[in-house]
């Protein structure tokens, strides 16, 4: 899994219908150190995160292994939004 | 299966059902010296292991099947500690 | 399969029951000339593999299930799956 952030909401109207009523959010992939790494991913929400929040986003076959996603084509998940990051001894990040 | 350094700990109390009592540690995939192996993964772990350690994992879908009654949504599942690498310089 | 040269092995005391009575053994990718290629990577060796050796990966665990006889499907992956003698290629400076 890796870390994101989540930075914005996908709309799409004409997409599969195994999709609907799925939220689609936009994330940036970030170090541990919490710099962004320019590496952008679609994922589907499986626990109701927001803009702004920094999450944990499964890829490849795993990802349709989240308990509320099964069944859902899906390639990128988002399982788990993160309170707290320590990294090599520090805490780099705290949610407000 | 790569090798990989435990290099910090992450806390999310909103998550997938499935990893409800799974630590979360900041792992990076390393060489066998240490040379650093792409980004830096949350990772799954299923031996007790420590901040600090080497440790080898499994990815992909197998990163799903560590449990015997549930599979997880994990595409980074730590499988064992390293106690020692026995080197041959080629 | 991948082209790999075994390059050391691990001793492992706590590890997940599928790795249990498992050689554990590291190789590196490497190219048909013999040139080491980034990536290290952890394999189980099932061919009686020694450093040194070039070998075959597989990663993919179903087919690692079926080499390995399992009845079910377990956390592993990388399997060194034969020793390559030689690469017959068209060009002789291939030949290892």
């Amino acid at each position: 899994m890796e870390l994101a952030k989540v930075e914005g909401t996908i709309v799409s109207t004409a997409k599969s219908e195994k999709l609907l009523g799925y939220k689609l959010l936009l994330l940036n992939l970030i170090n541990p150190d919490m710099s962004s790494s320019n590496n952008y991913v679609v994922a589907v929400d499986a626990v109701g995160a927001g803009e702004g929040e920094v999450v944990i986003v499964v890829r490849g076959s795993s990802a349709r292994q989240a308990e509320k996603l099964t069944n859902v084509p899906t390639d990128s998940s988002i399982v788990a939004i993160v309170d707290s990051v320590e990294f090599k001894g520090k805490v780099v990040f705290r949610k407000s | 299966m790569k090798l990989g350094r435990i290099q910090g700990k992450v806390w999310a109390t909103v998550k997938d059902p499935k990893l409800n009592n799974c630590t979360l540690y900041i792992l990076q995939p390393v060489d066998e010296d240490e040379n650093p192996i792409g980004m830096a993964q949350v990772a799954v772990d299923t031996v007790s292991s420590r901040e600090g350690d080497l440790v080898y994992w499994v990815g992909g879908g197998e990163a799903t099947l560590a449990f015997p009654d549930k599979q997880i949504p994990s595409d980074v599942t730590i499988v064992g500690l390293v106690d020692r690498m026995d080197l041959k310089k080629l | 399969m991948i082209l790999c040269k075994v390059i050391g092995s691990i001793v492992s005391t706590i590890k997940h029951d599928s790795y249990r009575n498992k050689k554990i053994m590291i190789v590196r990718p490497i190219s048909p000339d013999g040139k080491f290629k980034s990536g290290t990577m952890v394999a189980i060796d099932t061919v009686r593999a020694g450093e040194g050796d070039t070998v075959l990966v597989m990663s993919e665990g179903r087919s690692t299930m079926d080499i390995l006889e399992l009845k079910n499907r377990e956390p592993l992956r990388s399997i060194i799956v034969g020793i390559v003698d030689r690469i017959d290629t068209i060009s002789d400076q291939l030949r290892k």
